[in-house]
């Protein structure tokens, strides 16, 4: 028994995975990036559907040059946290821009979204508080309450009914209580009923916390997120996401109202134990919140491009998640089906993500594609077609 | 009716044994992660379904303590 033993049963069913599967599907290299939608993937030109580049500006001009001129006026790191020598002027000012986007009062910039959760939800949540977790929020947000020390209470995903039963269960045991959901779910691309969650936080009293990684930049007019389009952002306390996904870059944020936020500078952890972002991914994020703020037909081509795509599947009989998001999942019976499947879809020119148990809910495995503004009609309809033959390909039942 | 670790255990096991994936043999010494075959989620989710029944919440930290059906059953009846 050495140390690597309890990693066994996770090597076994790696083992059995690479014995039905041509392409290891967390292996997958990109080569070479031909466009925001293109990239060569052993050594042949796919169609890129698996990235989280929801806007395409990964690739944008405007951010290439800005990043490339703040490494030229600053270098290339920071080389040190934000509490220390690791905040430069570019810092405050995407601070300052994100928290004027949102309408709020301050924000916080974290080095990744993982941070941005794991501190926000670590720090706020103390010793004699509650957490209460959607049962499908991300490993960032079960990371950072495993860190929190805070009595954890998870409800049933999307169910705000649940959360309320929750919550007065605990009847009147003191202790602060810190509601933590998502806008957009990363696994299927459903979307939160909101409304039913502000009510509950309102009723009992409890802090509202959303992680909009899946959601800034496509939904509400000015692509805020989900409490955009609800008309609720006043009832939010706290809203956190990411740069690595409609802004392109890397990197997290947390924007609140609150007047103590600059507090918390001072005491999370996953803030203050890192180094900062280096100057030109933030140049380069500033440049594409940029091209967000004045662009919100890409948020509508976005829309168009998914629903195109889900009602495609629809149509053709697969089983999808219940919404239309960025993220459009189609949900199969077992590993070797969806493992054939995938494979089958990389050979054909597309490549889209395996998300295997226990990382999907209801320990089904999953097809996840994620659909870009920069994706043309026609590479929808070709992933469409991609899809079909693969499923025919492999035996999966199409429900028609 | 005043519940006790036994009786709470025989709720636990009828529950297990309505998913026909459970080893139809289980007692409360059995072991719910290497006896069950349940990863960190169907834990989650088993535990979630006994709070529904007998009206408690269990707060996921005390789970690092439990390994049997017995020392969860332990912990309910400290939280009710």
């Amino acid at each position: 028994m050495d140390i690597f033993t309890k990693f066994q049963p996770l090597h076994n069913a790696f083992e059995q995975l690479m014995s039905i599967s041509k392409h290891n599907p967390f292996g997958t290299t990109i080569e070479k990036m031909i466009s925001p939608t293109i990239g060569v993937i052993n050594g042949r030109q796919t169609l890129l559907f698996g990235t989280n580049n929801y806007l395409g500006l990964s690739q944008s001009d405007a951010a290439r040059h800005a990043a490339a001129e703040a490494a030229m006026q600053y270098g290339v790191g920071t080389t040190g946290s934000r509490i220390a020598n690791g905040t430069y002027s570019l810092h405050q000012e995407l601070e300052q821009d994100l928290a004027k986007f949102f309408n709020r009062r301050s924000c916080m910039v974290f080095s990744t979204g993982y941070q941005a959760t794991l501190g926000m939800v670590s720090t706020l949540a103390g010793k004699d508080d509650y957490l209460f977790l959607d049962a499908d929020c991300h490993a960032s947000i079960y990371d950072g309450s495993r860190m929190s020390q805070a009595q954890i209470i998870r409800f049933r995903h999307n169910d705000a009914d649940d959360l309320r039963k929750r919550l007065r269960r605990l009847g009147d045991i003191p202790g602060n209580k810190l509601i933590v959901v998502e806008g957009v779910y990363s696994m299927f691309g459903d979307i939160i009923p909101l409304k039913e969650f502000v009510e509950v936080k309102k009723e009992e009293n409890a802090c509202l916390m959303i992680d909009e990684a899946h959601s800034f930049g496509i939904f509400g007019e000015h692509g805020r997120g989900i409490a955009e389009r609800d008309q609720v952002e006043a009832d939010i306390d706290f809203t956190v996401g990411t740069f690595s996904k409609s802004l392109g870059t890397v990197g997290g944020y947390c924007v609140s109202d609150h007047p103590q936020m600059d507090l918390l500078r001072l005491c999370t952890r996953p803030y203050m134990f890192t180094a900062s972002l280096p100057p030109e991914v933030i140049a380069a994020t500033k440049a594409n919140l940029e091209i967000i703020k004045n662009h919100p037909e890409l948020i509508h081509k976005l829309m168009d491009n998914a629903s195109r795509f889900y009602h495609a599947l629809q149509n053709a009989g697969f089983l999808t998640g219940p919404d239309i998001s960025s993220v459009i999942s189609v949900i199969l019976e077992d590993l070797p089906q969806a493992s054939q499947f995938w494979n089958r879809v990389l050979e054909l020119g597309a490549y889209i993500n395996l998300s295997l148990p226990p990382a999907t809910p209801d320990n089904r495995p999953l097809l996840r594609a994620s659909i870009a503004a920069a994706h043309t009609t026609e590479q929808i309809d070709q992933l469409v077609q991609i899809y079909i033959q693969a499923a025919q390909d492999v035996g999966v039942a199409l429900k028609i | 009716m005043t519940e006790t670790i036994e009786s709470v255990s025989q709720i636990i096991i009828e529950t297990l044994l309505e998913n026909p994936k459970v080893p139809r043999n289980i007692t409360p010494e059995s072991k719910i992660i290497e006896d069950l075959e349940f990863d960190s989620l169907a834990v989650m989710n088993f535990v979630m379904e006994i709070e529904d029944k007998l009206d408690v919440s269990v707060p996921l930290d005390r789970l690092t303590d439990v390994r049997t059906i017995h020392d969860l059953a332990e912990a309910i009846i400290s939280l009710k």
